[in-house]
């Protein structure tokens, strides 16, 4: 099934010596998918002038520290100066912006609705286009901007926190799905098993550290053998439980080291297998992985000759929504004034 | 009442009994811990209301919302320590003319709508769960005679 997104492709425009120092068009994008609030601005040449997310220390310094509560309502404290910041990093005022983009879905709607209406009211007030951009074509988007600069076509696995997805990238933004998981992502997989393993959630990022002690064939983890390129990670997550379950405390504190490498080692060899049975079956040339599981260190290894999207882009940003929104088509005004955000996958 | 599911399929069996008593509006929470089978449960509620395509856990993105014969929305607060109102706000557009089915419900004690079912599922070996519902409808009770798996 092929999915595009929004009005089709666009080329790029490239023509120099417009408003932005950098080139032309200036895009302004905004991303409150999740949990992230993410500005960032690129220039008409693709290149990044400023990438800026809410979890980054010095603005949670600024705050005092964040409330950890899962609402919109942290958006909603973050978004302005979340904007104004990267305003500033890029030395870019709302004037000499070209148009605005934002995240319209996946995810949660009161979230997502923060950045919407953000970036309606900037574009409205300015007479701007707006570009309303897929959180999955994003994610794939990273993939098109420095040091990577990828071109399609590519088979891209997509791994994230919420989505783990083996896409035929055919065209900048539309692409055929190939396989996708049936039950847990391979991110949730990742910071359930931190759970399990005492390491707090989310705690992938610090399971990875723990696995690095460890050795990987000490535990034997199940990998689901399903038809087609699909994925499952549900079996693998209640195999740790019981193995967990199965010991006593400080047993548990010696062998955990040895559990997150096996546990880890289970998952990337089920993202390397699919991957590499889909880059068969469809003859692809280049295998490019993104999303945020895509910066575990493990599986930046094992897929060393595959085009990896850059660490500080595979957890949520908005630079990866501006490199998406330059090949989508702008929406007039006042055409997008009533556009609504949309909470789950639009590709079937 | 309470059941005993041998497999994931079993899970899914007794589910869609559940889901033929569901109509919009109706709130179904689905307790137990890592791995018991919640998303199975709500998997297998939702084939039986028309959905098609992967239903998967929603933990990291919150809600999902599928369209079947009827709206479903899939909701998991296991990243939630309690639902504030700002958090509710969120969450309610979830509850607007669908049924509704909240995994990891603990968190939204006092602060969701009222629930028609409570399932819980609780581990009994490798594939075996035990599964408790809860409901102070007797005809959605009376429904789930039909399920093969009651204890």
């Amino acid at each position: 099934m092929k999915t595009r997104w929004s009005c089709g492709e666009r080329t790029p425009p490239g023509k120099p010596g417009a408003k932005g120092e950098g080139g032309a068009d200036v895009i302004l994008a905004i991303e409150t998918s999740c949990d992230e609030t993410a500005a960032a601005l690129i220039d008409g040449e693709g290149r990044l002038r400023a990438n800026v997310v809410s979890s980054q220390a010095e603005l949670h310094a600024r705050f005092g520290g964040v409330v950890p509560e899962v609402a919109s309502r942290r958006h909603l404290e973050l978004i302005v100066p979340v904007i104004s910041e990267a305003l500033d990093e890029a030395g870019v005022t709302f004037d000499q912006l070209d148009s605005v983009a934002v995240t319209q879905g996946p995810g949660l709607i009161g979230a997502l609705l923060v950045g919407l209406s953000a970036a309606k009211a900037i574009a409205w007030s300015r007479g701007l286009p707006l570009i309303p951009v897929d959180h999955l074509l994003g994610h794939v988007s990273a993939l098109y901007l420095d040091p990577v600069r990828l071109e399609p076509p590519f088979l891209c696995l997509l791994t994230s926190g919420g989505h783990t997805l083996l896409l035929d990238v055919q065209e900048h933004t539309s692409f055929r799905l190939l396989g996708t998981t049936l039950d847990d992502a391979a991110g949730e997989a990742f910071d359930k098993g931190a759970r399990l393993l005492g390491l707090g959630y989310p705690g992938g990022a610090a399971l990875d550290r723990l696995a690095q002690g460890g050795d990987a064939s000490a535990y034997s983890f199940p990998i689901a053998r399903l038809d087609g390129l699909d994925f499952s990670f549900s079996g693998l997550k209640t195999a740790l439980l019981y193995e967990v379950r199965g010991l006593e405390h400080g047993e548990l504190e010696r062998r955990r080291a040895d559990l997150a490498a096996s546990y880890q080692h289970a998952i990337v060899r089920a993202l390397v297998e699919r991957t590499l049975q889909a880059a068969e079956k469809i003859g692809a040339r280049q295998i490019a992985v993104a999303g945020g599981v895509a910066a575990n260190s493990e599986l930046r290894e094992a897929f060393s000759s595959a085009a990896l999207a850059p660490i500080e882009l595979c957890t949520d940003n908005a630079a990866m929504i501006a490199s998406a929104a330059r090949y989508l088509k702008p929406i007039q005004p006042p055409g997008y004034l009533d556009l609504d955000a949309y909470a789950s996958r639009q590709l079937a | 009442m309470k059941f005993t599911s041998a497999s994931a399929a079993e899970t899914e069996h007794l589910a869609a009994e559940l889901a033929r008593a569901l109509a919009p509006g109706d709130v179904v929470t689905v307790a137990g811990e890592l791995g018991a089978g919640k998303t199975t449960f709500v998997r297998g509620a939702c084939r039986a209301l028309g959905v098609e395509g992967p239903v998967t856990s929603p933990t990291y993105t919150i809600g999902h919302r599928y369209r079947g014969r009827l709206t479903v929305s899939h909701l998991d607060l296991y990243r939630f320590t309690s639902v504030s109102a700002a958090e509710w706000g969120d969450l309610e557009p979830y509850f607007s003319d669908a049924v509704v089915f909240v995994e990891w419900p603990e968190a939204g004690a006092g602060a969701l709508p009222p629930a028609r079912a409570e399932v819980s599922l609780e581990h009994d070996g490798d594939t075996r769960r035990r599964i408790t519902i809860d409901s102070s409808d007797a005809t959605l009770l009376a429904g789930l005679e039909r399920a093969d798996t009651r204890l």
